[in-house]
């Protein structure tokens, strides 16, 4: 083996009867970031550049939770938190309750490369942004239409979902299945957002990268974190591979997913898929979650217990896959 | 078999040359403490409340970097921040960046147990906070003297802790490091396994002296400076970055799992992964043993099991 490998993600837990046009526009929105990737690391840019890269890209793009399009708080504001860590030396940074920096991945990476510390939240972190000089923009940016809409319909499905003698008025629009909707995070998958981004990557050298971003869960308490920042559940990267994951943030955090994938490696000598199956398989009690991962020896492997998953991965040797469903 | 218990009131280069005003109140706490905790467990008490009970009256105590006593960040402020963790049910609560909250532990319980999240921060944690009705004050409760003594050193030698390099014993003797060494201390925790096998742990802190306004330690993130599941309960101190790159919680309880080594193994084994002078914990198993190894010149800890050995102590025993 051996050789570059990266995968990205766009979150976990889709609804099934997405529309066509929006599984196409985000299965386009992966290849992109996918073929960006590679021309990274056919450039030789090391591994922590090149999820940085990537997961800059999808924050960018309004399709997926992160940066704009972020799904909103109770209060319709965007709180975005994003973690990275270098496998080589296991630096990490990560940063939680950004409202106005543009790309909290950035930010993150200024945290593990700036800063004494490892994870800067709220105000703090905005402070030092604008110490770093990184850009800025006004919170309404990262807020789309659709979302203000999803919002709408995740605090009346709230109300639904605990009271059910309120008419299911709207449910149908939603297209979820009024007797049993599929539910993730206590929503309505119609409703729930897939929620974070991610990319991990293996460079010609061996060197392991994982990078999460995301606006969290959809009507979230103002200053709630998720797994997403949180370097051991979220996100992970050691000398022998990287991971990134996505789906109900409390499963992921009391499972410790991505530090999960490393120890049954590093523990148990289980190879890359094994792990990863395992940790899908064992580790996830009556949650949701999904992850990508990629091997030292340039493997990359994916799983998810949920209904589809969006992502993409790719290999120094030509494979190359972006799918949503198993 | 049994039940056991474990706390601990920070680990970092606390030198051998500590002043009796400064070693008796923290040893006194100790003991009060482990009492305390001693004696709930005997009253059938579950380990979760044992463990919130214990670390609240350590957050009450101004000797310790959590609660009254909490160190300051680079403003002169108060940030706090707590964790706490059921292994049977592997439900855990979190919160960071509480400036008037009097026990931090007891809010990141509410978390876990009355919200749908499981970590809340900052404004929203205060928010929280106020809608719970749990107890707070001005902010100015929790800074004491010695905390504001300590950042007016930290600034001097404008150091930010990590920035050590020199855990050497010879460095120690010198006069100047007996303050900075005492700066490193950090957290308190506590684990514990009841009469039913069941096993829970709790930490809280202030943070890091001179930290940046916003920053999070290793302390609210599980499988860092918390864990616990239904092999053994983790609480751990000292650095946090270095906690949280080794998840040295969480891996306790993996190398027992995984590779079948015994709580002692573990525990040491974890220590051992981070460099030199950076951390210390205190963890028990289902079966009520006991490890509190650290890597640091000492911690301050106590536990005691049902069938005896209780032990308090600050520096290496032998």
């Amino acid at each position: 083996m051996g050789g570059w490998a990266i995968a990205v993600h766009g979150g976990a837990g889709v609804d099934p009867n997405l529309p066509l046009e929006r599984q196409e526009e985000a299965k386009q929105l992966l290849t992109r970031c996918l073929n960006l990737g590679i021309s990274a690391l056919r450039s030789n840019l090391s591994a922590i550049d090149v999820v940085e890269l990537v997961v800059r890209e999808l924050e960018t793009d309004p399709i997926f939770n992160s940066g704009c399009g972020s799904a909103l708080t109770e209060k319709g504001t965007v709180e975005m938190e994003a973690s990275i860590m270098d496998g080589q030396k296991r630096r990490c940074g990560a940063v939680s309750g950004v409202t106005t920096v543009k790309n909290p991945i950035s930010l993150a990476r200024l945290v593990m490369d700036k800063s004494p510390h490892s994870y800067l939240a709220f105000s703090g972190a905005e402070e030092f942004a604008r110490q770093q000089g990184v850009e800025v923009v006004d919170n309404e940016y990262f807020i789309t239409k659709e979302n203000v809409g999803m919002l709408k319909l995740a605090k009346e499905a709230k109300t639904i979902l605990f009271d059910y003698r309120i008419p299911v008025v709207g449910l149908d629009k939603c297209s979820a299945n009024v007797d049993s909707p599929l539910v993730m995070n206590g929503l309505p998958i119609s409703v729930y957002a897939p929620e974070t981004v991610g990319c991990v990557v293996v460079d010609g050298e061996g060197r392991c990268a994982a990078a999460t971003s995301t606006g969290g869960l959809m009507n979230k308490m103002m200053g709630r974190i998720g797994d997403s920042p949180l370097i051991g559940a979220g996100t992970y990267a050691c000398e022998l591979c990287g991971v990134s994951c996505t789906g109900e943030g409390e499963a992921i955090i009391r499972g410790t997913l991505a530090r999960e994938v490393a120890a049954v490696m590093e523990y148990k000598g289980l190879g890359l898929q094994e792990a990863v199956d395992f940790v899908i398989k064992e580790r996830l009690d009556e949650g949701y979650a999904g992850l990508i991962a990629v091997s030292k020896t340039g493997e990359v492997a994916y799983g998810f217990n949920t209904t589809g998953m969006f992502r993409g991965c790719a290999t120094e040797d030509g494979f190359m896959e972006v799918g949503i469903w198993e | 078999m049994g039940w056991a218990i474990a706390l601990h009131g920070g680990a970092g280069d606390i030198p051998l040359t500590l002043p009796p005003e400064r070693r008796l109140p923290r040893e006194e706490a100790l003991q009060h403490c482990l009492h305390i905790g001693v004696e709930a467990l005997k009253a059938g008490n579950s380990a979760l409340d044992v463990v919130e009970l214990v670390v609240r009256e350590l957050e009450n105590n101004p000797h310790y970097n959590a609660g009254k006593g909490s160190v300051l960040t680079s403003e002169g402020t108060v940030e706090m921040e707590a964790c706490i963790m059921d292994g049977k049910t592997k439900k855990c609560g979190a919160v960071s960046g509480l400036k008037t909250v009097v026990n931090a532990i007891s809010l990141a319980r509410l978390v876990m147990e009355k919200t749908p999240h499981i970590y809340l921060a900052f404004d929203g944690a205060e928010a929280f906070a106020r809608e719970q009705g749990v107890e707070t004050v001005d902010s100015d409760h929790f800074i004491t003297k010695e905390n504001i003594e300590r950042l007016k050193q930290a600034k001097e030698a404008n150091r930010t802790q990590l920035d050590y390099t020199e855990p050497t014993p010879k460095a120690l003797t010198n006069e100047k490091l007996m303050a900075n060494g005492d700066s490193q201390l950090g957290t308190v925790g506590c684990v514990a396994v009841d009469s039913q096998g069941n096993l829970a742990t709790a930490t809280s802190t202030g943070g890091l002296v001179n930290k940046m306004v916003g920053r999070i330690g290793d302390t609210p993130i599980i499988g860092a400076g918390t864990y616990a599941n239904h092999l053994c309960a983790v609480s751990a101190t000292g650095k946090g970055e270095s906690i949280i790159r080794s998840t040295v919680a969480r891996d306790v309880a993996a190398l027992m799992e995984f590779k079948g080594l015994s709580l002692k193994e573990a525990a040491a084994y974890a220590v051992e992964s981070v460099p030199r002078g950076t951390a210390g914990l205190v963890a028990v198993s289902a079966t009520g043993e006991v490890a509190m190894p650290f890597n640091t010149l000492g911690m301050f800890r106590a536990s005691a099991t049902e069938d005896g050995h209780p032990e308090i102590a600050i520096w290496p025993s032998v």
